[in-house]
This record gives C-alpha cells, sequence and structure tokens, in this order.
C-alpha cells in the first residue's frame, strides 16, 4: 500500500492538495500515481496567472509508460509552478508529496475543498481501481 | 494461469515489479526502468530471458530444411558457433516470427524464437519439418540471462571458470559457444555488448546470483523495450507481424536472394513486392521537444499516411525516438498525431544508439 499522508486532501484523478494559508494551495500527484504511471519523463506546467476551474486539465504528467492529464483539484489562479521538474522530472517520482509538487493555487472559492477526498476516501477509492 | 521463470523468486528477492507478458510473469522493472537503462548503456546489465524459446534442429537435413524454413541462408554459416538472424515468413510474405540461428554442424542448429508467438512457431516449424529428416526439439529445461552492457564481458568473465574464459576468450560479436554447462553467446538485443547466456533450469538462479554479487544489476523489461528501440531493433507483434513483409520492417539484409534456386517459404510473394518496391519502408522518428512518441500513432508524410509502430522517450538521447512504418515516398520530415495536435519530427534511419553513442 502506498503512501497517504493524512494531512492532505486528494481528487479521485490523484491529486493530492497541501493548505499553505491565506487561501494558498500546493497541488501534486500522489505516490500511487507515479507509481503506476513509472518514471517521468516530462512534466508540462501551467503558466503563473493562468485562471482554472476545479476539473480543468491544467498540465501533463508524461512518463515512460503514458502521458496522463493533471486536472486542478480546485478552481483559482495559478501562483507558482515547480521549475525544478523541466530538468528533473523524477522529483515526482522520487517525492511525490514533497519537492515533487507540480503548482500552486490561490482559491477562488475555498469551499471546493470540501468535494475533495480525505486520506482514507482516496485509500478508499485506490482500491476499488 | 500465468507462467513463471525459475527465476521468478529472484525477481521478487531483487524488488521486482512484475507484469502478465504474454502469459509469462516477468519483471516489468526493478524500481526504475531508466535507471536499468542507464546501468545497461553505461555498467553491464542484466535480463531473465528464459521465457524465449529454444529449439535443437538435429538430423540429416537439418540444413536443407532451414533452407526452406527461413529468409536468409543458412548455409552462410559456415564457422561452428556462427549465428544468423532472419525471420520465418508466411507464403504470403508476412513474417511468422524473427529469431536467432546458431550452427553447429550441417546436422545440429539451435533457433531462439519468441516467447509470444511460441505456440503458432512451434507449429509451423513442425508442419514444415515433417518433408525434411530432422528432430525438432524444443529445450524447457533451459533458462536463459541476458548480460548486456560495456562492462558485462568483464564482469560476467569473473564468475566463469577457467576453461569457460578460455572458450568465450575473443569471441566475434554473433557467435554462441558450449562453455562447460553453459551455453555463451555474444548476442542481445540492447546494441551493447555482451552475452546471452543458457544455462540449465537448476543452475539459472546460482548463476543470476553470481552475476548480482559481481555487480551486474537487474533490468526488466521496460529497459530492454527502450534499450532495443534505441538499437533499431524490431520487437515481434509490434514492428512486424504475419501481415507485415520483411521488406516493411528493416528486414531486408536478413533476406538470402541468391542462390535463386533456394526456394524458401515466402519467397514468391517478397520477389514481387520488392520488383514493384511495393511496401512501406521502416524508419525512425526523432522528437527533440517536448512530447513522447507512441506507438499506433498517425505519421503524415509527403504523398501519404503511416504508422508508429514504436515509441518511447529514449533515456540516452534524452528525448522520444520511434519507429514507424511509412510510404516509400517519405522525406526528411514528417508530422505525427499526437494528443489531437500535429507535431513536426525529423526522419532518420532506423537506428538510433550504439554502444552508448548517438549515431543519428
Amino acid at each position: 500500500m502506498s503512501n497517504i499522508p493524512s494531512e492532505l486532501k486528494y481528487a479521485t484523478s490523484h491529486e493530492w492538495v497541501r493548505a499553505e494559508g491565506n487561501g494558498e494551495y500546493t497541488v501534486g500527484i500522489t505516490e500511487h500515481a507515479q507509481e503506476l504511471l513509472g518514471d517521468m519523463v516530462f512534466v508540462e506546467l501551467p503558466e503563473v496567472d493562468d485562471e482554472v476551474d476545479a476539473g480543468e486539465d491544467c498540465a501533463v504528467a508524461e512518463s515512460v509508460k503514458a502521458a496522463s492529464d493533471i486536472y486542478a483539484p480546485i478552481g483559482g489562479t495559478i501562483i507558482a509552478v515547480n521549475e525544478d521538474l523541466e530538468d528533473a522530472p523524477e522529483t515526482v517520482n522520487n517525492d511525490a508529496y514533497g519537492d515533487g509538487w507540480l503548482f500552486r493555487i490561490k482559491a477562488s472559492d475555498e469551499s471546493e475543498l470540501d468535494n475533495l477526498l480525505d486520506a482514507e476516501g482516496y485509500a478508499n477509492s485506490i482500491d476499488e481501481d | 494461469m500465468t507462467s513463471k521463470t525459475v527465476l521468478h523468486a529472484k525477481h521478487l528477492e531483487a524488488g521486482a515489479k512484475m507484469v502478465d507478458f504474454h502469459g509469462w510473469e516477468m519483471p516489468i522493472n526493478y524500481g526504475s526502468q531508466i535507471e536499468e537503462h542507464h546501468a545497461v548503456r553505461q555498467d553491464a546489465g542484466m535480463f531473465d530471458v528464459s521465457h524465449m524459446t529454444i529449439v535443437d534442429i538435429e538430423g540429416v537435413d537439418a540444413k536443407a530444411f532451414l533452407q526452406k524454413l527461413v529468409a536468409n541462408d543458412v548455409a552462410k554459416l559456415t564457422v561452428a558457433g556462427k549465428a544468423l538472424y532472419t525471420g520465418m515468413l508466411n507464403e504470403l510474405g508476412g513474417v511468422i516470427d524473427d529469431l536467432i540461428i546458431y550452427f553447429f554442424t550441417e546436422t545440429q542448429y539451435r533457433l531462439v524464437v519468441n516467447s509470444a508467438t511460441r505456440e503458432k512457431d512451434l507449429a509451423h516449424i513442425g508442419a514444415v519439418a515433417a518433408d525434411f529428416d530432422v528432430a525438432v526439439t524444443e529445450r524447457p529445461e533451459y533458462a536463459m540471462i541476458a548480460v548486456q552492457g560495456p562492462n558485462a564481458k568483464a564482469k560476467t568473465a569473473t564468475i566463469l571458470d577457467e576453461q569457460q574464459q578460455a572458450a568465450v576468450e575473443g569471441m566475434k560479436p554473433f557467435f554462441g559457444v558450449q562453455a562447460g554447462d553453459l551455453f555463451i553467446a555474444t548476442t542481445g538485443y540492447t546494441g551493447e555488448e555482451g552475452y546471452e547466456i543458457v544455462v540449465h533450469n537448476d543452475g539459472a538462479a546460482d548463476l543470476w546470483q553470481k552475476l548480482l554479487d559481481a555487480g551486474v544489476r537487474p533490468a526488466g523489461l521496460g529497459a530492454r523495450d527502450t534499450l532495443r528501440l534505441e538499437a533499431g531493433m524490431n520487437l515481434y507483434g509490434s514492428d512486424m507481424d504475419e501481415t507485415v513483409s520483411p521488406l516493411a520492417a528493416n528486414m531486408a539484409w536478413t533476406i538470402a536472394w541468391e542462390p535463386e534456386e533456394r526456394d524458401f517459404i515466402g519467397r514468391a510473394a517478397i520477389t514481387k513486392q520488392r520488383a514493384e518496391q511495393s511496401t512501406d519502408k521502416l524508419v525512425g522518428l526523432v522528437l527533440e521537444s517536448k512530447g513522447v512518441l507512441r506507438g499506433g500513432s498517425k505519421v503524415i508524410v509527403e504523398g501519404g499516411e503511416g504508422v508508429i509502430t514504436s515509441g518511447t522517450f529514449s533515456p540516452t538521447l534524452g528525448f522520444s525516438v520511434a519507429l514507424a512504418r511509412v510510404p516509400r515516398s517519405i522525406g526528411e520530415t514528417a508530422q505525427v498525431e499526437m494528443r489531437k495536435k500535429l507535431v513536426d519530427v525529423k526522419v532518420v534511419k532506423p537506428s538510433f544508439v550504439r554502444n552508448g553513442k548517438s549515431i543519428i
């Protein structure tokens, strides 16, 4: 069973969300997702200042196996992207919940967080896969 | 019900992620297929290829039988141990399988064919053999380990006895020799130097462990695929199959047209294709920008359309490469449909990396 930190929120499409305070949220993909995808070779990130809606595809994680869309778990404005992934996409494999983060969003409506899963809910959702 | 090779427990011990590969439970990787790929390009890696099918051919008609069965001519083989790569064709000129033939004497040969095609291969070989005085014997009691990479031979040498070391000393590429209880061949599927070692099932785990202790890194099917694709080596079922001519699969070099009277199966069909230049051809594609070319994608070229037969990210080059079957009218560039967009790619010969270096 892969690691699913209890302090994060999750989307069924395998993104995680960490509250950073001040309405800002960091987004990445789960350890389970990176295991499914295998070695990452390219990560395409959104642009800073992009406006995204919850559920909108806004990034691509491309592994040796497949290209996979990443969906914004909540709507808002992109305020930062992890540029280190340009040269080191494998960081997503090695540290999915840490240095392998993808982008940071300033939430437009924090109530959208309620639509996400907690760790237990996400664990159940991947059990059903 | 999937089959397991005799090395199954060793894979689990090494932390392998196992997948179903045409009915065989095989390691896809042992953590990172890219790291395994680099280990083979830069040092030494090993693959369990025990799922492959070894077939021994013996009898007074062995040579004549193989001259009928395959497109290349085993008459080229005159030195004991010399190997030949070729295809078995059907009457329509499609590729039933690709294989390696080792020559021992004119009455004794060894074939190594693919695992995914085992049953149809054995049926076909058996049917053709019915008209010849030969015995066809599958050898499931043998496992096979491929040790590949610039340091593969040196690391393997540390675990061979003196007699075995002497047997492989100075052996040229594409040869095989029985050395004590091992059959050691200078063949492979990576574009690197190394050996493919046939070992009795009873000794396979011990050999694997010795190689591991000698610093050879286990590598899975994932790395095997990126390595062979970089080397421009075909994968049966992807780059060719029964509906594809060897002339459309970069296999023209594996066909012996002379002597003209040698009537191998499929000869009439491919002779006509050759004269009319009627088949597609296999080329290499290079995408130097972001993204990965994937098998099955449409390729748009001057005067027509083709298809990517195998595509991957090349860990050695740092960008994506692919093999594609396309009309002969293709120029120096083409476009590939990727995620609903058309992307420009360079067209090159279907081979990208040899001995660790780019050859694009």
